[in-house]
């Protein structure tokens, strides 16, 4: 039996796992989901640009602190409600994420990789160095106030484990329609070709910077559920590392969304399983992504082909219109 | 009516000059032939024309409009299409969504409504891939429009490149090699694929190295070597033309 074969399964488990999982786990593994959630927030983000544009951009961490501080300054020095900063944090993560990749669009692959590893590390010591008096240096800044839904103060750990996971949800939504639409096949074109893609009439700049500014964007939002959930956000929080990880999910889903979430589980969730074995851990951990790579170097879970209705009625066989693929169910 | 205009075109590679002063127009709803020997700058003058290159001097007119310069995917929107000379298929895509991407230019769905799939984007995607559906069923290979592209005959392929081509609804077709590894049969298929492509009232433009199909099917010849032109004319001209057989058996001469 093939992975591919098992997505719709996995998928309604999944879901179901994660509905009734604040009911079983202590507040420890709570904390962990969340932040698993966190994850798999940005690198559905990132699989927009990364695995249906394939870009290489290793520094998405830097829009994730974009939208993290200024959700942290808003609410700190001028009191706005945590959530009504979320667009906010999404559209300066968004316009940052343009003002940077702009000059760098055109380049190709591993020299890209490199200019975006020099955007997190700029921002991580802007930060530090506390841009215009309002990002706090190495402290950070700290205070910042607990969301409030409709009247309803998110606090506890179950709260947000809602708030975070269900953003997820709508984002799976989202990304599938994009995915099955003009703009996705653009980005998958770019991707297989970009001299081939321009030449058949897409404006390759303009939608690999159009996948920058969309992922940016959703990197921004996550940053304000991380600001508020941490109450204190510090430039060490977005180091190379996050991006590195992040970028390493993306990787290891193949590319599907269903694969990002299985693969932001096994990134961040493995190490905690195997604290047990203190020193070892990372070393297991290691291994284990070696593993996998040797084993199915194509990622966890590739995407499917997307699915087109086809009226034949015109051609000889005058066929009813039949679904394009023989694929199950499209759960991704 | 003059539908494309070449005025003293030249392109520079380094100290190579590619195309020399090159100056030519193609009529509408005629089909017409650039020749020459290889390395005569022919694929060259197509890179200009469909904004691949920019040329270094000269200007070039599209339907009276300058194009020389534009980004590729404006020249393909103003209405000239192309295939490459290396096939240049998305070969992972199907048949059917490498269709689409010549018809992407002609969509106007923006990233919100693509990513709610509002009814005017679901009718335009409905309409795209019926449109696509004719193309392949024009080229003859609807019934392929669910396989890789990349695992397609490679006269197949070049015939996918077309269909990706008169998706974007062009004008003027520039056919680079088009039967470019094809054997007779799929050559004389080819030969009627053109002649129907020129009868939807679209001008086209070949580059071919099959001189039996160049002198079946092309109403006007242009002849390069080294980057510039040498003659130009109908077909039964061209071919007694001294300058012409010259060019093409130079070499024999050389041998003597």
């Amino acid at each position: 039996m093939k992975l591919q074969d098992l997505r719709t399964p996995i998928s309604v488990g999944l879901a179901i796992v994660l509905l009734v999982l604040p009911l079983v786990c202590n507040a420890y593994w709570l904390d962990v989901c969340v932040s698993i959630g966190l994850y798999a927030l940005l690198a559905l983000s990132l699989n927009v640009i990364l695995g249906q544009a394939g870009i290489f951009h290793m520094g998405h961490a830097a829009f994730f602190a974009v939208g993290a501080y200024t959700t942290a300054v808003l609410n700190t020095l001028y009191h706005w409600p945590v959530l009504w900063t979320m667009p906010l944090a999404g559209v300066a993560a968004a316009l940052f994420a343009m003002a940077v990749a702009r000059p760098i669009i055109h380049l190709r692959g591993d020299y890209l990789l490199i200019v975006t590893i020099g955007i997190v590390e700029i921002v991580r010591i802007a930060l530090l160095n506390d841009v215009a008096g309002l990002t706090g240096g190495s402290n950070g800044i700290f205070g910042i106030a607990r969301p409030t839904l409709f009247g309803f103060r998110i606090s506890k750990g179950v709260q947000f484990y809602y708030l975070v996971w269900c953003m997820v949800g709508v984002s799976l939504l989202l990304f599938r329609c994009l995915w099955q639409s003009r703009f996705g096949r653009a980005l998958n074109y770019i991707k297989e070709d970009d001299i081939a893609a321009e030449g058949c009439g897409v404006n390759v700049t303009r939608y690999k910077l159009a996948a920058f500014v969309l992922g940016a964007f959703w990197a921004g939002m996550a940053g304000t559920v991380y600001a508020a959930k941490m109450t204190t956000i510090a430039p060490e929080s977005f180091n190379f590392m996050e991006s590195v990880i992040i970028f390493a999910v993306v990787i290891l889903s193949g590319g599907s969304q269903l694969g990002v979430l299985i693969s932001a589980f096994l990134f961040i969730g493995l190490p905690e399983l195997l604290r047990e074995f203190h020193d070892a851990r990372m070393l297991i951990f290691g291994f284990a992504m070696m593993a996998m790579m040797v084993w199915r170097p194509q990622g966890l879970l590739p995407p499917l082909r997307r699915r087109y209705r086809v009226a034949e009625n015109s051609s000889s066989q005058g066929v009813s219109p039949k679904d394009v693929w023989n694929d199950s169910a499209v759960s991704e | 009516m003059t539908l494309l205009c070449l005025n003293d075109v030249s392109k520079i590679f380094g100290g190579l000059i590619a195309i020399n002063d090159l100056s030519f127009n193609v009529e509408e709803g005629s089909i017409v032939g650039l020749i020459g020997p290889n390395g005569a700058g022919k694929t060259t003058v197509f890179n200009c024309i469909t904004g691949n290159y920019t040329p270094e001097t000269g200007s070039i007119f599209f339907d009276s409009k300058p194009i020389a310069g534009l980004p590729p995917h404006r020249i393909v929107e103003l209405g000239i299409a192309r295939t490459f000379q290396t096939i240049r298929l998305f070969g992972r895509l199907p048949v059917l969504e490498n269709v689409l991407a010549g018809r992407h230019c002609r969509m106007k769905a923006g990233i919100l409504s693509c990513m709610l799939h509002t009814a005017p984007q679901r009718r335009e995607e409905r309409e795209a891939v019926a449109r696509c559906m004719e193309e392949l069923r024009f080229v003859g290979l609807a019934d392929n429009y669910s396989e890789p592209a990349g695992g397609l005959s490679y006269g197949n392929q070049r015939l996918l490149e077309i269909a990706r081509a008169l998706a974007s609804d062009p004008r003027l077709i520039i056919l680079d090699e088009p039967a470019g590894g094809m054997n007779d049969q799929e050559t004389a298929a080819l030969v009627d694929t053109i002649r129907h492509i020129r009868n939807r009232g679209i001008t086209v433009l070949l580059i071919e190295h099959d001189m039996r199909l160049v002198m079946k099917i092309c109403e006007k010849l242009i002849v390069l070597e080294h980057g510039a032109m040498i003659a130009q004319g109908k077909p039964e001209d061209v071919r007694r033309n001294p300058d012409v057989i010259e060019a093409y058996l130079g070499a024999d001469d050389a041998q003597w």
